[in-house]
């Protein structure tokens, strides 16, 4: 399997570590032609509206939207998570999303810089131990469609979730070098779901 | 599971985000938005850009806390705003008006010429400007959550930029080849922390984010910075004093990212119109310097 990673802007460089970790292959997709090659997609932490203008500038925005609704495989942290979202609130005006996984999300939601914060988290599909999450400037998910489960939650706001095909939590696993999230997405998110195309 | 804020590693990984992006000066809302929608990771509110403190001289302090605010209601990404070197009330308030970094500037007439802010007290985190390694290590011993090499801030000439991040990066490579037990002395030479020292030489990079800033005026200067290692470009005077702005900075940002494809960095670089016009750093007298301040 072929992990691809959006690498317009943001901690690209720390989730492309983390899947090698995970013993998985990654490179940088900042165009079509290397989309194509990506069995799966990691958008990573960044800023949101930077990202969305790049991926509109460099015309690989509309490639991306239809390469996830048809299924395939993709992990947002954070800024991530806000692009995998049909719905967002408090968003820069015009700002548009790939979508995909049906939820609102809503924008810096834990607040400004001064806010961010780490924390330990209980992970609902069975990390054994919590796991240390790292929040910054993060989003909150605010309501999810009927087949998107919450994986944990901070507060009683989702902060990570799952559809059968796409993963999104609203802090950054790749900066910690606890990998578990990553194996996750690769194990219980993406294998299944390429297998099944297959 | 009690939420920790201010720790180091929230406060070193807000500045992983901006990774791979423009930082642009902003002085009022309209220009803020512009910088947004050209896609700027963040934007720097300050009360006049590097140039115009160049040419209007006098004492340059803190923005008006109305003018910041007015900037944070304006945009959705980060907001930064400088410090005077040393001034920690200034820094109290920006914490106080929740802007999401400080940067301690050397552009701004330093309050202290003896010490930096204590920045470990703070839970807004700081960049801090650098010319060398020795620098950079002393602020982040301070708390400095990242770092940007200085330049020379309002000229439009890039080249103290490439000398600092050719400087910064000369002295890590060196650093990385030398035995476990010449770090000491390393650390004496680079007035240094041994502990940061040893962690720089082991792991071949500084432990923050590292930007550049100071003369950046172009796209291919962007691209240049990206090329010599920097993770991403403040642009201080470059878009706001040039002939159009909004532009210029979508250009700027795609060259950011493309920093490594000529045709992109080509492309982008077609009919900006005018650049801000330009200084010499050469042609100017040293107590106009502004990378020399800071200890």
């Amino acid at each position: 399997m072929k992990v691809g990673v959006l690498a317009l802007q943001g901690d690209f460089r720390e989730h492309s570590n983390a899947l090698i970790a995970c013993g998985v292959d990654a490179f940088s997709v900042r165009r079509s032609e290397e989309l194509a090659d990506a069995d799966a997609l990691i958008i990573p932490g960044g800023e949101s509206t930077t990202i969305a203008h790049l991926a509109q500038t460099f015309g690989i925005f509309d490639a991306i939207k239809q390469r996830i609704s048809s299924g395939m495989p993709a992990y947002g942290s954070c800024a991530g998570m806000i692009l995998l979202a049909d719905e967002i609130l408090d968003a820069a005006m015009g700002q548009k999303t790939f979508g995909g996984l049906d939820i609102v999300v809503r924008r810096n939601a834990f607040g400004r810089q001064v806010d961010s914060f780490e924390t330990e988290l209980e992970f609902k599909d069975g990390f054994p131990e919590p796991l240390r999450a790292v929040f910054i400037r993060a989003p909150w998910v605010e309501r999810v469609g009927p087949k998107v489960e919450v994986l944990a939650s901070v507060k009683s706001h989702p902060v990570a979730v799952r559809s059968k095909t796409l993963l999104a939590t609203s802090f950054h696993p790749e900066l910690t070098g606890d990998h578990r999230t990553h194996q996750y997405f690769v194990d219980q998110v993406a294998r299944p779901a390429l297998k099944k195309v297959q | 599971m009690a939420e920790v804020t201010g720790t180091g590693r929230v406060k070193r990984g807000m500045a992983e985000m901006l990774k791979g992006g423009v930082i642009m000066d902003v002085v009022n809302a309209e220009q803020a938005k512009i910088a947004e929608d050209a896609g700027a990771v963040a934007v720097m509110a300050l009360e006049r850009v590097p140039a115009d403190i160049r040419a209007q001289g006098g004492v340059a302090r803190m923005s008006d806390p109305d003018m910041i605010e007015k900037i944070q209601a304006s945009v959705s990404i980060p907001v930064m705003a400088k410090a005077r070197i040393g001034h920690f009330v200034e820094a109290q308030v920006l914490q106080s008006l929740n802007v999401d970094y400080i940067d301690e500037s050397e552009v701004l007439t330093p309050s202290d010429y003896e010490n930096h802010i204590d920045k470990w007290n703070f839970t807004v985190p700081f960049v801090c400007g650098a010319t060398n390694l020795g620098e950079a290590l002393r602020r982040i011993n301070e708390g400095a959550a990242m770092i940007r090499s200085k330049g020379e801030a309002g000229t439009g000439d890039v080249s103290n930029a490439m000398m600092h991040m050719r400087k910064i990066g000369g002295e890590i490579r060196r650093l990385s080849s030398l035995r476990e037990d010449e770090l000491y002395v390393a650390a004496k030479e680079l007035q240094a922390p041994y502990a940061l020292v040893k962690e720089v030489a082991e792991t071949g990079k500084l432990p923050v984010v590292l930007f550049t800033a100071g003369g950046i005026a172009t796209p291919a200067d962007a691209a240049l910075m990206m090329a010599m290692g920097a993770d991403g470009v403040f642009i201080g005077s470059g878009i706001f004093k040039s002939g159009n702005p909004a532009q210029r900075a979508a250009a700027c940002v795609k060259a950011t990212t493309f920093w490594d494809d000529p045709k992109v960095v080509a492309d982008a670089s077609r009919g900006l119109g005018e650049a801000m016009v330009g200084i010499n750093v050469a042609d100017l007298p040293a107590p106009h310097r502004l990378s020399e301040r800071g200890w």
